[in-house]
């Protein structure tokens, strides 16, 4: 069935042999249950396939762009969206909500393109721990314009197949967007196209010590002991558990910073990082795609030997 | 004769570029200059493919820069430096990789112990942290002793992972909060409950990370070219520059490191101001 899916690119020469649904997904079944940190460097490149024929994806999966390989798509993309203020800045805008605004739309951009290429997670973020400290004015604006986008979007969330989570630490959020992102969270669990996490109010940091303290008060409780205590204990206690595939293979950072500030601590350990230098209003089709293609290009060995 | 011209010469050049390397440090020092600099050390194999060496060669090679890291960066007034050479990733190689690695080890350890090495002159006090039971007795024993004879230096700490993974410190750091919180009061006080107490804080991991004994690092480098971070120091990088020259490691040199702190310098206010908030 999915076969009909797939676009296959004109014969012009004769001695081009279409690529034999390599997709024979029958072959690699364990991908969905096996912890991704180690997969077997065989399998590696097989193992970041999009489509997957036993699961309903919605929509069809557009053709990819030129150059792009659908067999080393990321599964899970992760976004640290930078640049707002400073593209509000270099407008001549007094105030950063233009930027924010502007940046909402480029976010609205991504996760459609997401959709179409088969991406299956992407996770942004979209508010830190450390923003807190803004000037009230701004914090007061970004939380009215993730309302009015979640309200807004909704719809296109369920005719899309998209399912939304957020992680962070939600006790000090207002009381009207706690609601609000749990309506939204319930609706669309179902969906399964697409699984956008957005990270409010989340700290790397903090996401580590929630987990760290889940297990403490586990073997306070003796439901674990101390010695069982090891990285897939953690890893399950962290809050991206709620993603099929919980670490990122690309983290794409804008607007030309060179540093991590405090997202996805521990999930980041294998991430192939990629720094764009577009302000984040300024990302669009053309700089995604030149961040996928330089993913495409990197041999990952996660500690091995490269298979010459 | 000749021999002589020549060698007078090449020490006058080595003199000469000692001489600029000195007028750019002091151009630079104007601005913030990092306290701590972490490498990971990548591209060592690669390198020695590119150069018709064995590999063997290549980590020779990478061991001699890595002691041009340490130099220049004494110079440049570094306090802390920290070099990934061996995660636990790394045991998944086949046995007759790991082996010349090993035995390296071995030798660059009991040399660091001997008299006029880099440590003597420069005041290297030497870490190796890590999950050092996973070696072998004698370079768990080298290693140990080394951290035991250059405990008295103190003008640059040399930070050398050895069985490190970031994932595996933070386990590991919790295991010993659990221990500390709970190992011996669970059985002395089994009623008493002092919630505050008991709880496990971002400052109690902090404590019990092996690399607790530095701050976090300024800068991160990694060589060769790939942009990740391999599970290193994932915990401490949170505001760390992170700068990816596409050299392989044995080709680093002094430019890199000042290319890395002229950029840090760029975005250090912002940086600093971001610590304090965090």
């Amino acid at each position: 069935m999915m076969q009909s899916l797939n676009f296959p690119p004109p014969i012009y020469n004769n001695y081009y042999i279409p690529t034999p649904q390599k997709a024979n997904h029958f072959l690699f079944r364990n991908r969905r249950d096996q912890t991704h940190r180690f997969p077997p460097l065989l399998l590696a490149a097989k193992h970041d396939l999009a489509l997957d024929d036993d699961e309903d994806i919605g929509g069809g999966v557009a053709p990819l762009p030129e150059g792009l390989r659908r067999e080393v798509m990321p599964r899970h993309v992760a976004v640290i969206m930078d640049g707002n203020a400073r593209w509000a800045r270099q407008r001549g805008f007094l105030e950063a909500s233009a930027g924010h605004e502007a940046g909402g739309r480029s976010l609205r951009e991504l996760v459609e393109l997401c959709c179409e290429w088969g991406i299956r997670v992407l996770t942004v973020f979209a508010f830190s721990y450390d923003n807190w400290t803004r000037p009230k004015v701004e914090v007061v604006f970004l939380i009215s314009l993730f309302e009015k986008m979640l309200r807004s979007e909704l719809d296109n969330f369920m005719r899309n197949g998209i399912r939304v989570s957020t992680i962070g630490d939600s006790s000090r959020l207002p009381e009207s967007l706690k609601k609000l992102l749990s309506d939204v969270e319930e609706k669309t669990r179902d969906n399964s196209r697409l699984h956008l996490i957005v990270a409010v109010s989340y700290s790397g940091k903090y996401d580590v010590v929630q987990a760290c303290r889940n297990i403490a008060q586990k073997v306070k409780d003796g439901a674990v002991q101390m010695e069982d205590i090891d990285e897939s204990l953690l890893e399950q206690e962290l809050e991206t558990n709620c993603a099929q595939y919980p670490c990122p293979d690309l983290l794409i950072r804008t607007s030309g910073e060179h540093r991590i500030s405090n997202f996805l601590l521990w999930q980041l350990a294998y991430t192939e990082l990629f720094f764009a230098e577009a302000l984040w209003p300024d990302f669009g089709k053309a700089e995604f795609i030149e961040a996928l293609a330089s993913y495409q290009q990197r041999q990952r060995r996660y500690g091995g030997r490269r298979r010459s | 004769m000749k021999n002589a011209g020549i060698d007078k010469a090449i020490e006058i050049l080595g003199k000469l570029v000692r001489f600029l390397r000195k007028i750019m440090i002091h151009i630079i020092s104007v601005g913030p200059m990092p306290d701590h600099v972490a490498f990971i050390m990548d591209g060592n194999r690669r390198f020695a493919r590119k150069n018709n060496l064995s590999e063997a060669a290549g980590y020779r090679i990478g061991l001699l820069a890595l002691i041009s890291c340490v130099k220049y960066c004494s110079e440049l007034g570094v306090r802390y430096v920290t070099f990934y050479a061996f995660s636990i990733d790394n045991f998944k190689r086949r046995s007759d990789e790991i082996q010349p690695l090993m035995d390296l080890f071995l030798e660059y350890i009991e040399g660091l112990m001997k008299e006029g090495s880099i440590v003597s002159r420069y005041g290297i006090r030497v870490y190796f942290q890590g999950n050092l039971k996973l070696f072998s007795e004698p370079v768990r024993l080298a290693a140990e002793n080394a951290m035991l004879a250059t405990a008295h230096n103190s003008k640059l700490f040399l930070i050398v992972c050895l069985a490190y993974t970031s994932t595996n410190e933070i386990v590991h750091a919790v295991q010993e909060s659990c221990e500390e919180k709970w190992g011996g009061a669970i059985l002395l006080n089994e009623n008493e409950k002092n919630d505050a107490e008991s709880f496990v804080k971002v400052t109690d991991i902090d404590k019990n990370m092996y690399m607790a004994i530095a701050p976090e690092p300024d800068i991160l480098i990694r060589t060769s070219g790939d942009t990740r971070l391999s599970n290193f120091l994932l915990w401490q990088t949170t505001c760390t520059y992170l700068y990816f020259p596409s050299s392989f490691w044995p080709e680093i040199g002094f430019r890199h490191l000042l290319w890395a702190i002229l950029n840090f310098q760029r975005h250090h206010q912002y940086l600093t101001k971001r610590k304090k908030q965090g």
